[in-house]
């Protein structure tokens, strides 16, 4: 199929899609609650985005990634809070500002902590993730509108799907452009062999952080929505565990796919609340089921559901010119 | 003034002595081929050149600038590419994209380009696709662009790790053993590849080999290192016939 046409057909499904879901909110079928679970969902999918440049893409290994998110959902509320401005400029506002705290605070961390390996970097992301869960625990102390452990209330929630569907698609499109270039390409040499990559004259050390600060900021504009979507923030919403969530959806979704982080993203946001019902009294067992989900796959698909699949029109076409003697051989 | 000037390099890991005194001068346009047995600190003359090893001592000058405490990156950004004796691409992405990594340094974008893919963005790629293709189409690669890096067989790699030096548009290619583990008949495609490549991109080579088949056709002079030191360097015939070189390569007795 001409790549126009894929293009066209992709944005046609992507505004029907959109307006099937609004159509069945409008008549009831989707209730205030599942609308609820529909923005986390998106939430979920902007988050996995910064930890698929992160992971997927650059191959650094990160533990605390719903750190960032709760970094950004902070700042995002306190930014409102403590501007009083309930309006829409005033929420995309906080977006930036959720996103660039975020941002920054991961390109100031990463600046030491990516000199380390692998596990090495997993271990000082998992510290910095309980810094950060301590620090929000403790943060009324400094803050009393951050209100510490009790929680902090009182953000101006935004509850029109729209904007955090059309977030995705945006972030999508960025992440996207971001993957097809000489600086995507450059986080995946890095990922694949580092030391290869320093023969091309890839800089590590200014790649990882690139990357790591783009997927806070991420991180960050995900928490900043989050904090739009649920009038209640605690830290323990951006623990270990959540971070083990964004792990998880982007390895089962399938490193360096943006197709597949994104509808794992969802997937996972909706199998959560099934569960939720599923188990009841018992839902305090799911990670046993996170664990036999992710046993499953790795040892069905090791690559990850959608590992090296990406939805065809999401990758730009390779322009040949016409003649071309082959040379050699 | 030399394309590149090692002057008295050195390098001691721990309490061995690699590399001792070891002097070359090569000039734009030569080939020069360092051999030398195994362990005689080949490779390790190529680590300090591509910036991998700190020298202890001595200098390395490169088109008249100082290369010493240069990281791998920069070096490469000055001109320098290499392949390596274990070849080592990008293995999971496409032959294209291993190519196209090569054009990093001078890709001519930002990464604001690059998230917006601006006009300028989609120029530059479009030009430095182009000239990725162009490259495989030289090596012989161009029809399996689209495929993974580790699809590829083994002569097929080694020439797909060349592609991506050139692409850098080095003035200077080190290449590790380039026909390490391949037949005769390969060790003479080879051969030709590197003339043809030296000269479609005016290139100077510097090159590690065992492999006497490819050294003596195609190198212009010819430096051989044994327990770090240079212990003979001249022309390919007189290499050979030097007594100090069988007896490096083959024992004291074997000569006597």
């Amino acid at each position: 199929m001409d790549k126009n046409k894929q293009i066209i057909l992709a944005l046609v499904s992507v505004l029907v899609l959109y307006a099937v879901l609004e159509a069945l909110m409008m008549i009831g079928i989707l209730g205030p609650y599942w609308q609820e679970i529909m923005r986390y969902a998106m939430v979920v999918a902007i988050g996995a985005l910064g930890l698929s440049i992160i992971y997927g893409f650059t191959g650094q290994f990160s533990l605390g990634h719903a750190a960032f998110v709760g970094i950004g959902a902070y700042a995002a509320g306190l930014f409102n809070l403590t501007f009083r401005h309930y309006g829409i400029p005033a929420f995309l506002g906080s977006l930036v500002v959720g996103a660039v705290v975020a941002g920054l605070v991961g390109y100031l961390i990463g600046v030491p902590i990516l000199r380390l390996k692998s596990d090495y970097l997993g271990i000082a992301t998992l510290g910095f993730g309980f810094i950060v869960t301590n620090g929000l625990q403790n943060a009324d102390k400094l803050i009393p509108a951050l209100g510490g452990a009790r929680g902090m209330t009182g953000i101006p929630q935004v509850q029109s799907f729209g904007w955090y569907y059309a977030l995705v698609l945006i972030v999508v499109i960025l992440v996207r452009n971001f993957v097809f270039s000489t600086h995507g390409r450059a986080c995946t040499a890095i990922r694949e062999n580092e030391t290869a990559a320093n023969v091309v004259g890839v800089s590590p050390a200014r790649t990882k952080i690139m990357a790591f600060t783009m997927g806070c900021a991420l991180a960050g504009l995900g928490g900043a929505l989050y904090a739009h979507n649920i009038p209640f923030l605690h830290p323990d919403s951006f623990n270990f565990l959540e971070s083990i969530n964004y792990l998880i959806v982007v390895v089962l979704g399938g490193l360096g796919s943006l197709t597949g982080t994104v509808i794992t993203a969802v997937g996972w946001a909706f199998i959560m609340e099934v569960l939720r019902m599923v188990l009841g009294p018992l839902y305090d067992f799911r990670g046993v089921i996170y664990a036999i989900i992710l046993v499953v796959v790795i040892i069905v698909r090791p690559q990850g559901v959608f590992g090296g699949i990406e939805a065809s029109f999401l990758v730009p076409q390779i322009k040949r010119r016409k003649a071309h003697a082959a040379a050699g051989d | 003034m030399p394309l590149l000037e090692i002057k008295s390099l050195g390098i001691n890991f721990g309490g061995l002595r690699a590399v001792n005194k070891f002097d070359l001068e090569i000039e734009t346009g030569e080939i020069v081929g360092v051999i030398g047995p195994n362990g005689a600190g080949k490779t390790t003359i190529f680590n300090m050149l591509s910036g991998y090893y700190a020298p202890t001592d001595g200098t390395i000058t490169f088109k008249g600038k100082l290369m010493n405490g240069l990281k791998p990156f920069q070096v490469a950004q000055q001109g320098i590419a290499r392949t390596f004796q274990n070849i080592r691409l990008f293995p999971e992405i496409s032959v294209l994209d291993n190519v196209r990594i090569g054009f990093h340094p001078r890709a001519g974008y930002n990464l604001v380009d690059s998230i917006l893919h601006t006009p300028r963005f989609m120029a530059k790629e479009a030009e430095l696709t182009d000239r990725a293709l162009d490259i495989l189409a030289t090596l012989g690669l161009e029809d399996r662009a689209d495929i993974k890096a580790n699809g590829l067989p083994y002569g097929a790699q080694r020439r797909l790790e060349i592609a991506r030096a050139l692409a850098l548009q080095p003035d200077l290619l080190l290449l590790d053993e380039p026909a390490a583990g391949m037949n005769p008949a390969e060790v003479g495609q080879m051969v030709d590849l590197v003339r043809f490549v030296k000269e479609k991109f005016d290139l100077t080579v510097l090159l590690i080999e065992h492999q006497m088949g490819l050294v003596m056709p195609i190198c212009d002079r010819l430096v051989v290192v044994d327990f770090g030191e240079i212990i003979a360097s001249g022309l390919p015939q007189e290499i050979r016939d030097n007594p100090k070189v069988l007896e490096a390569y083959l024992g004291r007795r074997a000569v006597a």
